[in-house]
């Protein structure tokens, strides 16, 4: 059994990995679901639209069901104060999430075209509002949320749900509502040919020039305008998990304090520019497989740059900063840790293996030609 | 400590929502496995027929986990929204199974799922079978972990209390896995799905060998149906969730609430058939008693006793009295953790820690307790006999009439030359709902008979909710309670519209009520 340290820092990043597969997996299906009214004209090119990821976006979604069991297991403290503390946005992701299944499932059951329009609507809401919450949350890791913990662990947050929608936040949810798009548009120009291929392509260069936008000025606000925390007491990263107890300070640039310590790590913001640009270049080539590994890794470098700022913050507390959930006390235990490493080495793998097979069974474009020869079976 | 409004509020939340997520998951079980045997019979026959059988209740089948899928992301959420004290407190060991469910089950079937529907025409015969297999397998899977976890929560192995981060804390993960209690539920809650599947698949068959339209098809569908249903049948009652009743004392709790049953009966304890639980003078009027039978079922011995509500109350009085000191001592080692008289009390009544914990919802204070508010403790630790005596025997009930079901239309599909008699059919059809009702009257039986706790004697549940505002709970319910009620009416609507227009749906120009020409052309 690995020392609990060593685990610690493990779970912050298999936690990271789960995240990004996430965004990655989920991300290019909500991605496209949100261009699905721009690209799509007529019922015909919609159906192509959503049957490019038909087959695949219920096993997606399982990274966003895994990722939220994971942080339950490993991080339970993390889970119970983010999700009970953010009630309301989660509820506002879980009921933009209940019209994915049904959109896709119910939308081409029925001939009509009111009933179909609704549920592309649907589709949009389902695949654009988890984003942008998602990038708001992030928004508000990085300011800090005020939450407390009692004697016995019981935790109250005592801020309201419109303050999470301030304009830094709300910044934070562009760039991830349009890392995202940016993502599903360059897995529909891989799938799609002609109008919506060219559509997608059109799309990708609006959204890379837009996250590039919205990351570069995020960046420079959080770097000069908005206060990190830093731990000051001595912490035992070997210790039973409780938050309570140490000493945090609210400083300016403390979220810059790990960039200093270990400059290798400035590559992640730089792969986020790499990324977006190179995605729009290979679109552009008629690439596409690669335009999509490229606006992947932009994905995973705007998570790890947010990551990478905050280690070992997690969850910071802004009312009471030495509550403050970070990668050292708000963890399982050791045992429960070991556990569930074992279980992610041996089944990651295997789902990756299964995945990828599924992709390469459904693989290439996705045609009018093929949704009229399937019109009873196709989405 | 929440309100009891606050608390009252969130159950209620969490209840709506299991029972709903709960009208969609046994379909699937079960109905996943009718899936398998038609394609292995179209994969080794070539006939196909089996094959349009297997798609058109696949069409079904798919209807219906649309909402499972939507309605199971509540569940994951709600423990983080509504009972983030829960979730601190057991999510050491209670996280774990979801996790694994994710991993090694959900991932399975949800993305075979879409191989089944779309990939029909890429994947050979067999290949399209081993993705109909794998994403029954995932399915079952997904139950199992789903049960491993619920399962704890009856009978809570293989973990600790520690003092430094208050909270539960895994020590054999063996012992959670192999949870007599949670493989007692597996068995019982996967067979209630297969009914559920056969009942289904059976009724609509009858229904269309009634209206004498798509016969072929209909025959076919009503046999796989019955053969499955009766064996399934068989195996709900006979290795029925009755083997796991003596496991624990939750189970023993609710054994007595459900056998109305106040006192102590002598071994082999008699099963009370029928009556009326008089609450107030704690015993059963005008019952109907079958000698032995109880004992028999519940400790598969005929010397073991059950014990009775009295005995349970006595049980427990001992262990909230016990539970005082050790919530005393654990606050004074929260304090000081190097208090060691508190470390040796604490260790003494660790195990009552749960039971003190009951006091809490009387009294803020350990030293304010008084006799009242331990009788109070003490009566809150069985749940009402009334809910539990007959919602139970509506279970009971409903299961045999569907074996006695099951048992004539499998012995009706033996009659080669006969067709099936319209009345079998008739009754078939008005089945429909039997296991609907029986899979939630079963819900509420295992989990509000595990009242007052979440986790049985380790947490109680006015402690795990969330700190939330009585608003954002109405707000809540209000909003699950609209969304919910829309879908439920898309999905029934499209599964009668679906199950109405029968095989002909698939377009293939094989069966009745073939989809108009303008429908086929007309989609795009």
């Amino acid at each position: 059994m690995l020392d609990y340290p060593t685990l610690k820092v493990i779970w912050w990043l298999l936690i990271g990995v789960l995240l990004i597969g996430f965004a990655v997996m989920d991300g290019h299906d909500m991605g496209v679901a949100t261009l699905l009214p721009f690209v799509g004209r007529g019922d015909t090119e919609r159906r192509v639209v959503i049957n490019t990821v038909g087959p695949h976006w219920d096993g997606n979604q399982v990274w966003f069901v895994t990722g939220g069991a994971a942080l339950f297991a490993a991080w339970p403290l993390v889970y119970a104060t983010a999700f009970s503390g953010f009630y309301w946005a989660m509820l506002a992701v879980l009921w933009a999430l209940f019209f994915r299944p049904a959109g896709f499932d119910y939308r081409s059951k029925l001939d009509s075209s009111t009933w179909r329009r609704a549920w592309d609507w649907g589709l949009f809401v389902a695949g654009s509002v988890p984003p942008i919450i998602f990038g708001v949350a992030f928004g508000n890791l990085l300011l800090g949320v005020p939450f407390s913990f009692d004697g016995n662990m019981v935790s109250t947050y005592t801020g309201s749900f419109w303050q999470l929608l301030n304009p830094f936040a709300l910044l934070c949810g562009a760039v991830s509502s349009s890392m995202i798009t940016l993502h599903g548009a360059s897995y529909l120009a891989h799938r799609t040919e002609g109008a919506i291929h060219d559509r997608a392509r059109r799309a990708a260069r609006f959204f890379s020039a837009l996250l590039l936008i919205a990351f570069s000025v995020a960046g420079i606000w959080l770097a000069s305008a908005i206060d990190g925390y830093a731990i000051t007491s001595t912490i035992d990263p070997s210790a039973p998990a409780n938050p309570i107890g140490k000493t945090v300070i609210r400083e300016a640039g403390a979220w810059l304090g790990n960039y200093r310590k270990a400059p290798l790590t400035l590559l992640l913001p730089v792969l986020v520019y790499a990324g977006a640009l190179a995605c729009v270049a290979l679109i552009g080539r008629g690439r596409t497989a690669l335009a999509f590994l490229a606006s992947s890794l932009a994905i995973t470098g705007v998570i790890a740059t947010a990551a990478a700022s905050m280690f070992p913050f997690v969850l910071p507390s802004s009312s009471v900063p030495g509550a403050s959930l970070t990668v050292w006390d708000g963890v399982s235990s050791r045992l429960t840790l070991s556990i569930m490493l074992v279980a992610t080495l041996i089944f990651i793998p295997i789902i990756i293996f299964y995945t990828s097979w599924a992709y390469r069974v459904m693989a290439g474009k996705v045609t009018a030609a093929y949704i009229r020869e399937n019109d009873h079976g196709a989405y | 400590m929440g309100s009891e409004h606050l608390v009252e509020l969130s159950r209620l939340q969490f209840a709506v929502t299991a029972l709903y997520h709960f009208l969609f998951v046994p379909l699937t079980l079960g109905m996943v496995w009718l899936l398998v045997v038609m394609e292995s019979v179209f994969v080794m026959t070539g006939k196909t027929i089996y094959q349009d059988m297997t798609r058109f209740w696949g069409k079904l089948f798919g209807i219906n986990f649309a909402l499972g899928v939507t309605t199971g992301l509540t569940m994951e959420f709600q423990f983080g929204t509504n009972w983030a004290y829960y979730s601190h407190y057991v999510g050491d060991v209670f996280g774990a199974p979801l996790a694994f469910e994710g991993l090694m089950a959900f991932f399975l079937e949800s993305t075979f799922i879409g191989l089944f529907f779309f990939g029909w025409d890429r994947l050979s015969k067999v290949q399209h079978l081993m993705v109909t297999v794998l994403m029954a397998v995932g399915t079952n899977l997904s139950a199992l972990w789903i049960l491993i976890a619920n399962g704890w929560m009856q009978h809570p192995v293989g973990a600790t209390f520690n003092t430094a981060t208050m909270r539960m804390e895994l020590t054999d993960f063996w012992a959670v896995l192999f949870n007599p209690d949670a493989q007692a539920k597996f068995v019982h809650t996967v067979s209630a799905g297969y009914v559920t599947g056969a009942m289904f698949v059976l009724s609509i068959s009858a229904w269309y060998l009634l209206k004498n339209r798509d016969v072929e098809f209909a025959k076919r569908s009503f046999r796989v149906a019955a053969a499955f249903g009766l064996a399934s049948a068989l195996s709900v009652i006979v290795l029925g969730d009755e083997s796991g009743y003596t496991v624990g004392e939750a189970q023993q709790t609710k054994m007595a609430a459900l056998e109305a049953m106040w006192d102590t009966r002598p071994a082999p304890a008699s099963l009370t058939l029928i009556g009326w639980p008089n609450e107030a003078q704690g015993r059963a009027d005008w019952a109907i008693e079958i000698p032995w039978l109880l004992g028999l079922i519940g400790t598969r011995s005929v010397d073991r006793e059950i014990p009775g509500i009295h005995q349970i109350k006595e049980r427990n009085r001992a262990r909230i009295v016990s539970g005082i000191d050790a919530v005393r001592s654990l606050a004074a080692l929260r304090s000081d953790p190097t208090d060691a008289a508190a470390r040796a009390s604490f260790e003494q009544h660790k195990s009552d820690l749960g039971f003190g914990l009951l006091l809490r919802r009387y009294v803020a204070s350990m030293d304010d307790v008084t006799a009242g508010d331990i009788q109070k403790a003490v009566d809150s630790t069985v749940p009402r006999v009334a809910p539990m005596f007959w919602s139970f025997r509506v279970m009971v009930a409903l299961a045999f009439l569907m074996l006695a079901l099951f048992a004539m239309s499998f012995w009706s599909t033996l009659q080669v030359e006969r067709a099936h008699k319209p009345w079998l059919l008739k009754w078939a059809l008005l089945m429909l709902p039997a296991p609907w009702i029986a899979a939630e009257v079963g819900w509420f039986v295992a989990e509000y008979g595990r009242q007052p706790w979440t986790i049985y004697g380790v947490l109680p549940t006015h402690l795990s909710v969330s700190t939330q505002s009585i608003g954002s709970l109405y707000g809540s319910i209000a909003g699950f309670v609209g969304f919910y009620t829309v879908l439920l009416v898309i999905e029934v609507y499209l599964m009668i519209r679906y199950a109405r227009q029968g095989p002909g749906s698939l377009g293939s120009g094989r069966y009745a009520n073939e989809p108009p020409a303008h429908l086929s052309a007309g989609a795009h």
